[in-house]
């Protein structure tokens, strides 16, 4: 188990001071100038070898997306976005990061920015974290005044700007090309990609967009090392992650652990375990509700991290677990779970905005069993059509928990469809 | 129809508002003021309590942008609310992760308590009823998200009191309403425990 000493969100659960008198205390703003006078090259080089993949879902390494940004100024200013638009259901990560430990972020903001030679940090914040965006503006106020950020900062040269946009209800903004159209001021409809946002992002400037977690442990791995990072978790899945346990287990909780710990530990050791005991697991979504759930089998052996889950035909993506335990109707969890993605299209792309809709109407009777067992195939095959054929992976977002259930709980499906027509025929 | 504080026809930012929405703009560079069209809806419907017609077209003159760039914005987000609402906007998150933690139980509640369906106002103008997707908050689920505040680690009884506090004007303090240190493990933290990872 991670030890209290290499947990790197002190401040989790809010016990303590969240200003920056105690960010202080708790080493944040501890030789930031240091750092940043080590160079760009360095500090970019020290996040590649720590191993950090972003936090936000895809696990992109972030010291490579780093050095994407252009290194010669072409006279455009260059940006820092920070993703906070945090709404994959069962993810509520950020959240704390925000509330709890805001100098965290606006530190790495800092850091990254000065890692890309970007000039300013947008923090798009999703509008329901109304409190949460109180507290880091405030963390904002205090390091504008006490010399962190803006000119000169931190006394190392550098002028940075960190400003705090907040969203106003709309999962899609989550995906980085339609949160910078909605930072510009417009729908949240993402954008074709290339060019890609290092090269044309925000104001058809050259722009990084970062997860929330991903920017918050980075001034920790430059002050303790890439080594001491990359110490935790299997080779390419390094470092310490902060995991949601939501759903049936008897206490849930979000938690700081190593990567690569297993499912079973991480449920049983925070979690309180699953409601009625282990045997009493049915299946698990482990990653967030985009990534396909997990029968109890695959539970009891599989490790936390991006690999393990991407071989069992699943994914870390926000290391939201959320636990379903033997009462559970799955058909029904993830017909909800369709209704979430239909609702959540932006209407760009005809196979998302049509196939999200068409998805959630067979999902809702499937759940009641007013199907026909061949459906189910159909239902698998229009799937496939819509993942990998929209301009975002929304489509494919939408896609995966349907696959997922039907790869291992379709005898359950077939169950429900035959029982309804047994019972429409006695009456 | 008219909104709680000020008239559905007209609409200008009070002078606090004004000096606000100018700090607004000035966080996005010179040109791109149309940055600037999400905060001002906001600011916009705190001050009148929805977003009218006479809001989206004062927000567009503000920004000098046509007024379809500010409606296109307004119908795309959830958060805008189109038509007058309640003191008390109740939103209620119905997605899987509180849905298995027994969102059920709140929707119940919330309905026979209102006598309200989803995006129904009662008459008094005290209540609105809002279906929501995910809120963010699963590990503390299930949610109801009373205007800014979440209420967390709900039950068909907390549910009930919550309510009836609001319905006699008083709006108890939010977070948790279990016995737990927000999203900390309920029956004490498993992590966290040694004295130097403290301050």
């Amino acid at each position: 188990m991670l030890s209290d000493r290499d947990r790197i969100f002190t401040n989790l659960y809010g016990e303590h001071d969240w200003t920056l008198k105690g960010a202080r205390a708790r080493g944040d703003w501890d030789g930031t100038a240091d750092l940043i006078a080590k160079g760009r090259e360095w500090l970019v080089e020290e996040v590649k070898s720590s191993g950090l993949r972003g936090r936000g879902g895809a696990g992109f390494p972030t010291g490579l997306k780093w050095s994407f940004m252009p290194k010669e100024s072409d006279e455009r200013p260059a940006y820092l976005v920070v993703n906070a638009d945090e709404g994959e259901p069962g993810t509520c990560k950020d959240r704390d990061m925000m509330r709890w430990d805001p100098h965290k972020l606006v530190e790495g903001c800092l850091l990254a920015c000065a890692a890309m030679g970007a000039g300013a940090a947008y923090i798009y914040v999703r509008g329901e974290f109304y409190n949460e965006a109180r507290h880091l503006q405030h963390a904002i106020d205090e390091a504008y005044e006490a010399g962190l950020i803006g000119r000169n900062a931190c006394g190392s040269g550098i002028d940075c700007d960190v400003f705090l946009h907040r969203g106003a209800g709309a999962y899609i903004c989550g995906e980085e090309t339609a949160l910078i159209e909605s930072l510009e001021g417009k729908k949240g409809q993402p954008r074709l990609k290339p060019p890609f946002p290092a090269m044309a992002g925000l104001y058809g400037c050259p722009t990084t967009v970062n997860n929330v977690e991903t920017i918050a442990v980075a001034p920790t791995i430059l002050r303790r090392g890439a080594s001491w990072f990359s110490g935790f978790g299997r080779s390419n899945n390094t470092g310490t992650k902060v995991f949601c346990i939501s759903g049936h287990v008897n206490r849930p909780c979000n938690v700081e652990e190593a990567m690569s710990i297993p499912m079973k530990e991480l449920i049983e050791k925070h979690a309180g375990g699953v409601r009625g005991g282990w045997d009493n697991l049915k299946a698990v979504i482990p990653g967030g509700s985009s990534t396909p759930i997990l029968p109890k089998s695959i539970c009891d052996e599989v490790l936390m991290d991006f690999d393990a889950l991407r071989d069992a035909q699943s994914g870390l993506g926000t290391a939201a677990v959320i636990v379903m335990d033997k009462s559970t109707d799955v058909v029904r969890a993830i017909a909800r779970l369709a209704r979430f993605y239909a609702h959540e299209s932006c209407g760009q792309c005809t196979p998302c905005r049509e196939g999200t809709g068409w998805m959630m109407r067979v999902m809702d009777r499937m759940a009641s069993g007013r199907a026909r067992v061949e459906e189910i195939d159909m239902l698998l095959d229009v799937s496939k059509e819509i993942e990998g054929h929209t301009i975002c992976a929304h489509g494919d977002g939408s896609a995966w928990p349907i696959q997922g259930l039907i790869r291992h709980f379709r005898h359950e499906m077939e169950e429900r469809i035959l029982s309804y027509r047994s019972r429409a025929a006695a009456a | 129809m008219s909104g709680r504080a000020g008239s559905a026809e007209s609409f200008a930012f009070t002078a606090d508002n004004l000096k606000a929405a100018k700090a607004v703009v000035a966080k996005y560079p010179e040109g791109r003021q149309q940055s600037a069209v999400m905060p001002l809806l906001d600011l916009a419907q705190r001050q009148l309590g929805w977003t009218s017609p006479a809001v989206i077209e004062y927000v567009a003159d503000f920004l000098d942008l046509p007024a379809i760039r500010v409606w296109e914005v307004v119908s795309f987000y959830t958060m805008y609310y189109r038509e007058p609402v309640g003191r008390y906007r109740l939103h209620v998150c119905t997605t899987t992760p509180c849905w298995l933690r027994g969102s059920d139980d709140v929707v119940r509640v919330c309905k026979e308590k209102t006598g309200l369906d989803f995006g129904e106002t009662d008459e008094k103008g005290l209540f609105t009823l809002l279906e929501v997707e995910c809120l963010g908050a699963c590990v503390n689920a299930p949610i109801l998200q009373v205007n800014d505040d979440y209420y967390e680690d709900l039950d068909a009884d907390r549910t009930a009191a919550l309510l009836d506090a609001l319905a006699e004007g008083r709006q108890p303090s939010h977070g948790t309403l279990a016995e737990r240190l927000n999203s900390a493990p309920e029956g004490g933290k498993t992590t966290l425990l040694e004295a130097d990872a403290r301050c």
